[in-house]
């Protein structure tokens, strides 16, 4: 098991340098010299100031010195300082913003699995039924409705007509009175649309995913043995099924993270959450490059990550993996 | 079996399927609003009327109107043209490059072979979204900038199925006896091998056109996409939630474009799918 893991981060390595050679790259495409948008967005900059920075990022030198010398910093989590007014370093800013995304996709990911693998399993097991037939039509649907537009429409339903739910941002109005349990309540009810969002592009997704994989697992021999030998219908398909079926769902876990990560943009654009998708976006309206380049570079970690805790979930789910 | 029964077969097969059948019909019509949009459409697209502002659904505006005036069917109607114009150039370009990397890898193998997976396996790990929206920011957002950076972030896919396919393909009789008779390598490449690996390449391409209008609104929504005044469903969609609270009209009738042309390639493309090839059916 350790040697398999130690490997698969090994195996990272590679991955990870063209990540930073691709972003350091997309930097390049823009006009001019990244300090010109700096000098834009700051008229007050001495010229000395100005060359004081390029020497910093090392723009006099050529171009492949520059990468090593961003490389090294990164290496750090040095991404340097925010071209925004505040000028405060990027990993401070994009430290605050984390926790919340990373918290409502996970919260999301815990929802997907919890809604997806029973529907999967339940039309796997009668295919072709009315049941299964819905499902089917409704997940279609799912996979063809803009998540964004799904949002806008739950907003004026539960937040314009009904208001049942805040519509934006994380915290009520004198959020500062309530007392713990009602603060909890409140975070609570800013989160769920959110959340149920996020989760929803992930579902149609992993519930047809889930059925294939059921439906496939479901013809094999030893399930057929499992019920020759009397177990009960529950314990073949929750027990000797299940487990086979959820291999290769996990492998899509690892690859579904960069889209969550991506929709998070979107979702905090629309609901003002003060996360990492809303940082990002703030800084490409303003060209604020290292934040750009520091959240690229996280986001791509946060995936392979991801990626690794799905390794780790395939290897305590199929033991033979373990002992590769 | 000759080509021409191998298109019966398949248009037979196409026919019975009633859903992809419906999916074809509303694609047909989105092409034809499309380009016929100067002529149906009840007013110009940036018709701006301030006597009319932020008017609900009526006879003389059936979507209604936004916060300038204009008309949301007419608007609806134009952004169409963004959205078909988008998902072919975009697909187009992805198509052609995980074509050209796919069957280099998959035909050549070795050292080439692994560099091009690795590139696919950085450019997956790279959350899309964010790589398209940093690309953006570098350059100006206008639409063909758009179209080639969904292009070139959405390839990854079609280079995996090519190169699938090569790797089965190249070992078989035909393509032996191709090189036994002296094709080149480019010959055996394209005129042998990938007419014969282009049914899932069709297929991932008209799903990905569903997929590229998906980004091309959402950039639009979050207005770093298609600029105003020029109509798009995305950027029509801004006004509909800057207005959230008082018209939601301008939120919910170019979602529902978007929806139903989502729903119409998904369609299409599984059909598609199902009458190429039965087996492949899930």
């Amino acid at each position: 098991m350790f040697t398999y893991l130690l490997k698969r981060l090994l195996e990272m390595i590679p991955t990870l340098i063209g990540i930073t050679l691709i972003s350091f790259f997309i930097i390049q495409l823009a006009p001019g010299k990244p300090t010109d948008v700096l000098a834009d967005l700051n008229p007050k900059m001495t010229p000395e100031a100005r060359e004081r920075l390029e020497k910093y990022y090392g723009l006099d030198k050529p171009i492949h010195i520059q990468y090593v010398m961003w490389l090294k910093r990164i290496v750090k989590l040095d991404f340097g300082d925010s071209f925004s007014t505040d000028r405060r370093p990027v990993w401070t800013k994009i430290k605050e913003r984390l926790p919340i995304t990373i918290l409502i996709n996970t919260l999301a990911l815990v929802l997907i699995f919890i809604i997806a693998i029973p529907i999967g399993v339940s039309s796997a097991v009668r295919p072709y039924s009315l049941y299964d037939k819905i499902t089917t039509v409704v997940v279609f649907i799912g996979f063809a409705i803009p998540t964004f537009w799904l949002a806008l429409l739950l907003m004026i339903l539960f937040g314009v007509n009904l208001h049942w739910l805040p519509i934006s941002g994380l915290k009520s109005m004198g959020y500062e009175n309530l007392s713990a349990l009602g603060k909890i309540w409140d975070w609570t009810q800013h989160l769920i649309l959110p959340m149920t969002l996020e989760a929803f592009g992930g579902l149609a997704g992993y519930s047809r995913y889930m059925r294939s994989s059921m439906l496939e697992v479901v013809r094999q021999d030893y399930i057929t043995t499992a019920r020759a030998k009397g177990l009960s219908e529950r314990k073949v398909i929750y027990k000797h099924a299940l487990r086979n079926a959820l291999l290769p769902v996990i492998t899509l876990l690892g690859m579904s993270i960069p889209g969550l990560i991506g929709g998070s943009v979107i979702f905090e654009n629309i609901f003002s959450i003060p996360g990492m998708g809303q940082l990002f976006f703030q800084s490409v309206m303003m060209r604020d490059y290292p934040v750009i380049m520091g959240i690229l570079t996280i986001g791509a970690i946060l995936t392979l990550l991801g990626n690794l805790l799905a390794d780790i979930g395939y290897a305590v789910a199929d033991p033979r993996i373990r002992t590769r | 079996m000759n080509q021409s029964t191998l298109i019966n077969l398949f248009w037979r097969r196409f026919k019975k399927n009633r859903l992809a059948f419906l999916g074809g019909i509303i694609v047909f019509l989105f092409f034809a609003i499309a380009v016929l949009a100067p002529f149906i459409a009840p007013y110009g697209p940036d018709g701006i009327n301030v006597k009319h502002v932020l008017e609900p659904p009526s006879l003389s505006h059936p979507f209604g109107t936004d916060d300038l005036g204009r008309d949301i069917l007419s608007r609806v109607i134009y952004g169409s043209r963004i959205s078909l114009a988008v998902g072919f150039v975009a697909v187009g370009i992805a198509t052609l490059i995980g074509i050209i990397l796919g069957a280099l890898s998959g035909y050549y193998g070795g050292w080439l072979d692994t560099v091009i997976m690795r590139f696919v396996d950085i450019m997956l790990a790279i959350p899309t979204f964010f790589l398209i929206l940093a690309v953006i920011a570098m350059l100006e957002p206008s639409i063909w900038n758009i179209m080639i950076v969904i292009g070139i972030t959405s390839w990854m896919g079609v280079a995996r199925l090519v190169r699938a396919e090569f790797l089965s393909l190249k070992e078989r009789e035909f393509v032996l006896a191709a090189r036994a008779l002296g094709a080149s390598d480019f010959r055996i490449i394209f005129r042998h091998i990938l007419p014969n690996a282009m049914s899932p390449v069709l297929v991932s391409a008209v799903l990905g056109i569903a997929g590229a209008v998906l980004v091309e609104s959402a950039l639009s929504f979050l207005g770093i996409g298609v600029q105003p005044p020029t109509a798009s469903w995305g950027n029509i969609l801004t006004i509909g939630k800057d207005n959230i609270e008082i018209a939601w009209w301008i939120s919910v009738f170019p979602g529902l474009a978007i929806f139903v042309t989502v729903l119409a390639y998904n369609l299409l493309g599984e059909g598609i799918r199902d009458s190429i090839d039965p087996r492949l059916k899930i």
